[in-house]
Formats: structure tokens, sequence, C-alpha cells
């Protein structure tokens, strides 16, 4: 015969037993975070005050020594300046285009889906392999750009091999390749506009399409249109596939930038403290960013 | 002008508006088909033309499988793919019902940890993770591939706040049939949670199949490589000799996500702006 147990030591015994479990639910997750993020987190700023490469036997604290020779450094600045660049042509770019093809988009009924589709399939496609297919097309002799040029009587250009022109035309495929991204946040703004907003304006007087634009549109949009413009840049900060492959920084460092500039550092000269360094600075920027989208996402937006 | 005259127009000035859009967006695409389309000769030629005189698809693949093991790589593609995702799912849902359902000391104090996780770009723990693969030995292989991947914050993120929306009494009920918390994971939660597994599914997949940063870093052998590496690969070793192969290549890298993307649209922009929420 069991022992008859007071409901209240069972229920408390059942807590936690229950908390037992919750603890061996979570555990795995929480030991994976501690070693394959927040680790290496602390650890990254930890190595930015060492001198340490891989595979030597010792390394020492050095304080901010990485950091004055990366500040003393032309190629960091060139990295952090087209970064920078690189951000502030994608960004714009890529977010009036994803804006500018939602509305048109959703301003008419046909063909909506065929549309959404088609300015979707760079997103899914992998950058790397499109990337090289960019590559041909940009080809100076035999590449569909300036094949086309020269049908229009113009001089055709090394895109890619010229200091002048290597970076835009990294942002060009940059862009190429968000705005569809940017189209469905924005199209998933447009279809959360309650409808009745459109029919208030149109009864105090606002008519054509502009005015509904800048009536209701535009100021709905609003919070959504920070979001998108955050999300891009942080992404646009990550940019490393497209340089890797096409310029892989050049010609002459003209298109080197900060992920690129920390992969060479840290995985092809094992530099890991001055690498950790530059990641810092990196870190630094994206955070920054994360936290205004952060920020901004608490204003009640709802997506999809 | 009539209201339905200006509604015409307008409805034409968005299609010719959009159609131009449309080919500039496909027109890379339309430019590897074309061009895995033609044989040598026509590719090294300054005379500009769409299709290809002499239709050479399945030589260009021919050398393109023969030059670079494609199976192989597709192959490393699924196997990355697939092992990171069951993985994921393995970590992130008990800790996601843990998070959303059950009261333990600590609870706020993890959830606030998963929230600031998500906030870390991956290439920023890149160089520490390396330090600790190469400590473990497995640099160069599968597992350094997976492991660093296992974890996603962000799943836990969202099937915690999916598993709030889970009725309590649904839980109460399969413990009074005597099925464990764990039981309760896989056979309550897991079932009722099969949209946002999915999005999420598609979310990881389309990442890690995409992914070059990470195998480029962590991978020396050939036989292992993922797929944007061996097309990069593929590209580095024929450097401006063979087009028509490597842009065949290119489409036989991208296939398997372009066709699975155009049978379910729908699902792939729902799993793949799931960023855009985070």
């Amino acid at each position: 015969m069991a022992p008859r147990v007071p409901a209240r030591v069972l229920a408390s015994f059942r807590r936690t037993g229950r908390s037992q479990a919750a603890y061996a639910l979570a555990a795995p997750a929480f030991v994976l975070m501690l070693l394959m993020l927040i680790g290496p987190l602390a650890g990254v700023i930890a190595l930015s005050f060492t001198d340490y490469q891989l595979g030597a036997p010792a390394f020492s604290w050095i304080g901010l020594s990485n950091y004055r020779e990366m500040f003393a450094d032309r190629v960091f600045w060139i990295s952090l300046k087209n970064t920078l660049t690189y951000v502030a042509i994608v960004v714009p770019g890529a977010v009036a285009l994803g804006l500018g093809v939602a509305l048109l988009i959703q301003s008419g009924a046909g063909l909506k889906s065929w549309y959404r589709t088609v300015y979707f399939l760079p997103v899914m496609a992998t950058l790397i392999a499109m990337a090289i297919v960019w590559e041909f097309m940009l080809h100076p002799q035999f590449g569909l750009v300036n094949g086309l040029l020269r049908a229009a009587g113009l001089q055709g250009h090394s895109w890619l091999q010229d200091r002048g022109t290597a970076l835009y035309s990294l942002c060009v495929i940059g862009i190429w390749q968000a705005t569809g991204f940017n189209m469905v946040l924005f199209l998933a703004g447009l279809v959360s506009i309650p409808k009745h907003l459109y029919d208030a304006a149109e009864i105090d007087g606002a008519e054509g399409a502009w005015s509904r634009f800048r009536l209701v549109t535009w100021p709905m949009l609003g919070p959504v249109t920070l979001f998108v413009v955050a999300i891009s840049a942080i992404r646009s900060f990550q940019v490393f596939d497209t340089v890797q492959v096409l310029t892989k920084g050049g010609p002459s460092k003209s298109s080197e930038v900060l992920i690129y500039t920390m992969y060479t550092e840290g995985f092809e000269f094992f530099r890991s403290g001055y690498g950790a360094a530059v990641t810092v600075v990196f870190l630094a920027f994206v955070l920054l960013l994360t936290l205004l989208k952060s920020a901004l996402g608490n204003r009640e937006v709802h997506y999809a | 002008m009539t209201p339905r005259a200006r509604m015409l127009l307008w409805s034409a000035i968005r299609h010719i508006v959009l159609l131009a859009g449309a080919l500039v967006m496909l027109t890379p695409f339309i430019w590897m088909v074309s061009t895995a389309s033609k044989p040598q000769t026509e590719i090294f030629s300054s005379d500009l033309h769409l299709i290809p005189y002499q239709f050479a698809l399945w030589d260009n693949l021919l050398i393109a499988f023969a030059k670079a093991d494609l199976w192989r790589y597709l192959l490393n593609g699924l196997i990355v793919t697939i092992s990171i995702f069951g993985l994921q799912v393995l970590v992130a849902l008990p800790a996601a019902y843990a998070l959303a359902k059950l009261r333990f000391l600590g609870r706020d104090v993890l959830f606030a940890l998963v929230v600031f996780c998500i906030l870390i770009p991956p290439q920023a723990t890149a160089i520490p993770v390396f330090l600790l693969l190469h400590k473990m030995g497995v640099l160069d292989t599968y597992a350094a591939l997976v492991l660093p991947f296992t974890i996603s914050v962000f799943g836990i993120f969202l099937m915690r706040q999916f598993f709030k929306t889970v009725p309590d009494d649904l839980i109460d009920a399969a413990r009074m049939d005597g099925i464990s918390e764990f039981g309760i994971v896989w056979r309550v939660m897991l079932p009722t949670a099969i949209p946002a597994v999915t999005a999420f599914g598609i979310f990881s997949v389309v990442a890690h199949w995409n992914d070059y940063f990470w195998p480029l870093i962590v991978l020396n052998s050939e036989h292992l490589q993922t797929p944007p590496l061996a097309v990069a690969h593929f590209r580095n070793n024929e450097a401006g000799t063979n087009y028509g192969p490597l842009m065949a290549a290119a489409m036989v890298i991208i296939a398997p996500l372009v066709i699975a993307f155009l049978f379910a649209q729908r699902r792939f922009i729902e799993g793949i702006t799931l960023t855009g929420i985070k």
C-alpha cells in the first residue's frame, strides 16, 4: 500500500520534478550557447588585447597595441571607408527600389505573385554562384554589359579590374540581391495598413495616387521603412562573399571591406589578435545598428 | 481623360515598369543559362546573342560534372544543411518549451541571454570558434561545418514565442496521461508547431546551403566542399577559360533551392524573411 502523501507536498514535489526537467531540457542549449556564442564573443574581445597567432606556443597581453597598430594602418581606414561607402550606396538603393517595387506591385491586381517571385529570386539563389555569373557579365571583352554598351555606341569598361569602379560594381550586385528582400518586408507592411484609412482620406478629399501615398501610405509605412533601413545596413556591413571571390579587396585595396580585412588577417595570416581587433570595430557598428533596430521593433510594427 | 482610360493607362505603366525591373532582376539568370548553353567559340565572340546557334548545354554539363565532382558537393550540401537543421531542432525545441511553459529559477536570465545572443553577428565569433575547433582537432571535417550552428538562438526565440500560444490545458492533459516533460516536447508541442518549424527549417537550410564564409574558413579538403565553395573553387581553377561549364556548374548549384522555391514560394518567402522579425 502506498503511503498517503499530503496533496501540498505532492504538488511541490511535482513542481521540483518539473523544474529539474526544465533544467535538463534547457541544458544542452545553454551549454552550446556558452560554448559557441557567449564564450567566443568574450573571447574575441579578450583576443584583441593579445598578440596571439594561431600555432604560436604562447601569447602575451599587449593592451591596446593591436588597436594602435590598426588605427595607424592605412589599409584599415581604407577598409572602413569602403565598407561605409558600400553601406551608404546599397542601403538607399535597395530600400528605395524595394519600396518602389512593393508599391507598384500592390497598386494593381495583375501578375502580383509572379512579380513577387521574380524580384525575390536573387535573394534565394546562392550568392557565390550568382557573383560568378555577374563577373562574366562584367567581363571586359565578352561580357553582356560591355557588349550592350558597345551596341549602343558607348565605351566598354573593365568594371571589376579598375580601382575606380570595382567597389561600385559590387554595390550594384549588392542592390540587385537585396531589393527583393526589402520588397517583401514592404509588401507585408503595405498589406497591414487598414483599408478604412484610405476611405477616410478619400472622404477628406484626398484624390489621386500621390495624395493617398503622402497622406496614408507613407506615414503608416514610416516605422517599417526605418526597420528595413536598419536591417539592410546590418546586412550590407557584413558584405564578404562578392568581395572575396570577385576582387579580393583589390585592385590596390579599392574594394577592401571590414570583414574581408578580418578574414585575411585572422585566417590567411593567422594573426588572431589583430583580426580580433578588426572584428571588435565591426561588432561595434553592427551592435549599434541592431540596438537601433530593436528599439524600432518595439514600436508595435507587425510583419508577415 | 475618363477615369477608365486613366485606370488603363496606370495599369499599363505599372506593368511596363515592373516588367523592365523584372528583366533586370532576371538578366543574370538568363545570361547564365544562355552562356551555359553555348559552345566555347560562341562564348568568346564579340557577337552578342542570347540563343546559341549551336546548343551545347548538355556538353557543358558533362564537362562540369567531369571536372568537378558536383554530385559529391551537392551531397555535402545536403548532409551539412540537414544535420544542422536536425540538431538545431533537437537543441532548440526542448529549451523553447522550458522557457515558454515551465517555471524554474533563472528562466528570465536564460531568456535574456537568448535575446542577447540573437544580436551577435556570426562573423564576430568566427576567430574564437575557429580556435576552439582547432583545439578540438576537428577542423576540415563535417563536424567543423555543423557544430558551431547546432545552437540557433533565433530558433529558440521563435519556437518559444510560438509555444507561448499553445494552451496549458493541452500540456496538463498530457501530464495526466503520464507523459514525461521530455515526451511532451516531442509528442505534444512539436505536432502543434509544424508550421513554425517548417518556416524555421527553410530559413536554416537556405542560409546554410548558401553560406560561403564559414566553409571557406574551416575547410581544406576538396571532397568536403559545400556547393558555394565548390563553385568558387571551380572558377579559380578555370579562371577565364571555361565559361560554359562554369555557368553550367553555377546552374547546378543554385538549382535545388530555386526549384524548391518555385514550388513553394509562399513558404520560402515566409521562412527567409523571418530574419526580419528577429
